[in-house]
């Protein structure tokens, strides 16, 4: 090879100029392959994530078929398992995380876009960034050593005073439950909710809020009857990818929930969450259909996930697109 | 007429005032993270949380060096997966593929970005742990490496992807190849984004417990191979925080301290890197 390179170096310009070419042409090609195989090795390690997941809940899916989400005895030592109270421990501590995110979200965010001078908006939206790069175990242990005891002192004793005849709002006050995991996990999605709800607010086209101000609206009119109307479908996204976040939550929720695998009305009893069980059982899982269940449960994560994921994302397209122009 | 045009000015500076509170809350709750863990971890931090292992059940004192030894190594481990999947898969999808293939890719790294990391935990298992029947430090690795590959590879892409066509399309003039181009001139010119994004999805990935539970396990000796369990800083945390001794809750913060003070400075220093000037202002 080497030496055909130089006899054709000393040929000439044209003859030499061709076999380079070509010559680099095949490196392109090279380079080509080796980076497609790195591209195609992302999807591979994603078909085989799912493949995984369904093949190692096999037992479970067959034996107990559409009953393991409707039934709610997890009895390891006779093998029967339904994971319903895990479903709805991981359904209620997301609800109550969004019930008291979104609306501090999308007021932060309707700050940031709206209100705040660039640089301030620039400088929040960075502290916010950070919030979004804290561990979920650092929220966990704030959430031990302080959500858990303000809980159990001062909070559920006043909401049970002014709101204890709603049943949600009822039994002993233990600190841990449904409540304290739903506030430790709506700190926590806060961050995604004012990032992309800012990002969609700021890609509002600026005559739409001119528009609104010259027809003499006030600032929050124009903000809250023309602005926010037209990001709606992007802040539901916003909303819909904090949801995935919650329901997928593993640490911070397994060290406030209280790892009970009850279904109670009450926000104050201690629950369960898909995630929290597997995180805790995983390891000491005997017996084949026991650790299929979880497994099973795993794949039930990834399903909800996957699906609120992608929503999230048309729902955030579609939107930057309608205001396409501003948007980066 | 006035009274109702008054109500509107009284109803719009007051909902614009909560929108502020709304965003003072929200930013209030990283200081107070960060100033809580100061005051609990900064207490109990010390030389010996550095170099000793931890005491036996019962002794106070004793550190988390193996921990510390233990999240490096498995961050070494992620990097190695993450990184080079992430940056040259980046390329093909910036300067090679067609659409149809960038879609896929794409769309798959997506799926794979939103999978709770839990369940790459079980991933990670079912492939690393369950063939050897032994928890690993590689095991731990292949996890936190899965999680890497989706953020670099996207942002990486999106880097390569604002570099301005006419610098290609200058290098193509000059008559280099595409690769030459890519090597020479592309990556160069979007170094500084790539640098950001594998710093950031290197600080995501050191703080991510879950997925290590049930593969890198844990450890309160130091480990003894790449196939054997191993300790990390985030399961640490964990353990100790749950456990019912108040000198493990004081490492706890001590180990909290540590591990949140490191992400916050990788991410501020992608950032610094990224936007030179807005973060770190050059007197």
């Amino acid at each position: 090879m080497a030496s055909t390179t130089t006899t054709v170096h000393g040929a000439g310009p044209f003859a030499g100029s061709r076999s380079f070419i070509s010559r680099l042409r095949e490196s392109d090609e090279i380079v080509r392959l080796i980076t497609f195989l790195f591209a195609a090795s992302v999807v591979l390690v994603t078909i085989l994530l799912v493949y995984e997941l369904w093949i190692g809940s096999a037992l479970p899916r067959h034996k107990f078929g559409f009953h393991f989400f409707v039934t709610s005895v997890w009895d390891p030592i006779f093998d029967q398992f339904g994971a319903l109270p895990f479903i709805y421990g991981t359904l209620v501590t997301a609800g109550v995380a969004l019930f008291l995110a979104v609306p501090l979200g999308i007021g932060a965010a309707i700050f940031l876009a709206e209100l705040a001078p660039a640089t301030v908006s620039d400088t929040l939206e960075f502290f916010i960034d950070l919030l979004a790069a804290v561990p979920s175990v650092i929220y966990g242990l704030l959430g031990v050593f302080i959500v858990i005891p303000m809980m159990r002192e001062y909070i559920q004793p006043a909401l049970k005073k002014s709101l204890g005849f709603l049943p949600l709002f009822q039994g002993p006050a233990y600190g841990v439950g449904f409540l304290t995991a739903g506030i430790v996990l709506a700190i926590m999605v806060i961050p995604y909710i004012i990032s992309v709800s800012r990002e969609v607010l700021l890609s509002v086209p600026r005559d739409q809020r001119e528009a609104a101000l010259g027809l003499g609206s006030t600032r929050w009119e124009s903000t809250w009857k023309v602005v926010v109307p037209f990001a709606r479908t992007g802040i539901m996204g916003s909303i819909f990818l904090a949801l995935a976040r919650a329901l997928g939550e593993t640490m911070a929720v397994t060290m406030v929930v209280g790892n009970t695998p009850t279904i109670s009305a009450s926000l104050f009893a201690p629950g369960y969450s898909i995630a929290a069980v597997i995180a805790n059982e995983f390891t000491e899982a005997t017996g084949d259909l026991y650790l299929q269940s979880l497994i099973e449960l795993g794949l039930v994560l990834f399903l909800l996930t996957f699906i609120l994921n992608g929503l999230a994302r048309l729902l955030i397209v579609a939107t930057s697109q309608r205001g396409s122009g501003i948007q980066t | 007429m006035t009274a109702r045009l008054r109500w509107r000015k009284f109803v719009s500076g007051f909902m614009l005032t909560m929108t502020g509170i709304c965003a003072i809350v929200a930013v209030a709750v990283l200081f107070f993270i960060l100033g809580y863990l100061v005051y609990h971890g900064g207490a109990s931090i010390s030389w010996n949380f550095f170099t000793k292992l931890p005491a036996p059940v019962g002794e106070s004192g004793g550190g988390m060096a193996n921990a510390i030894v233990g999240s490096a190594k498995l961050l070494l481990l992620a990097a190695l997966i993450g990184v080079p999947i992430g940056f040259l898969g980046a390329i093909y999808l910036a300067e090679f593929s067609g659409s149809t293939v960038a879609f896929v890719v794409r769309y798959a790294a997506d799926l794979l970005n939103g999978v709770p990391s839990i369940v790459i935990g079980i991933f990670a298992y079912s492939l690393a742990v369950l063939p050897f029947k032994h928890f690993s430090t590689l095991a731990g690795g292949l996890a936190l490496g899965v999680m890497m590959i989706p953020i670099t590879l996207r942002s990486t892409e999106e880097f390569l992807r604002a570099v301005p066509r006419a610098l290609r399309e200058g290098a193509m003039a000059l008559g280099a190849s595409k690769s030459k181009t890519i090597a020479t001139v592309i990556v160069p010119a979007a170094y500084r984004g790539i640098l950001t994004a594998i710093l950031l999805a290197f600080a995501r990935v050191a703080g991510e417990t879950a997925p290590l539970l049930f593969t890198a396990f844990g450890s309160r000796f130091w480990s003894p191979g790449w196939n054997q369990p191993t300790a990390s800083l985030p399961v640490m945390i964990f353990t100790y925080a749950i456990a019912p001794y108040e000198d493990w809750h004081r490492q706890a913060w001590a180990a909290g301290l540590v591990l949140l003070g490191l992400i916050l400075v990788i991410n501020i220093l992608a950032r610094a890197i990224l936007s030179r000037g807005i973060a770190v202002p050059r007197s």
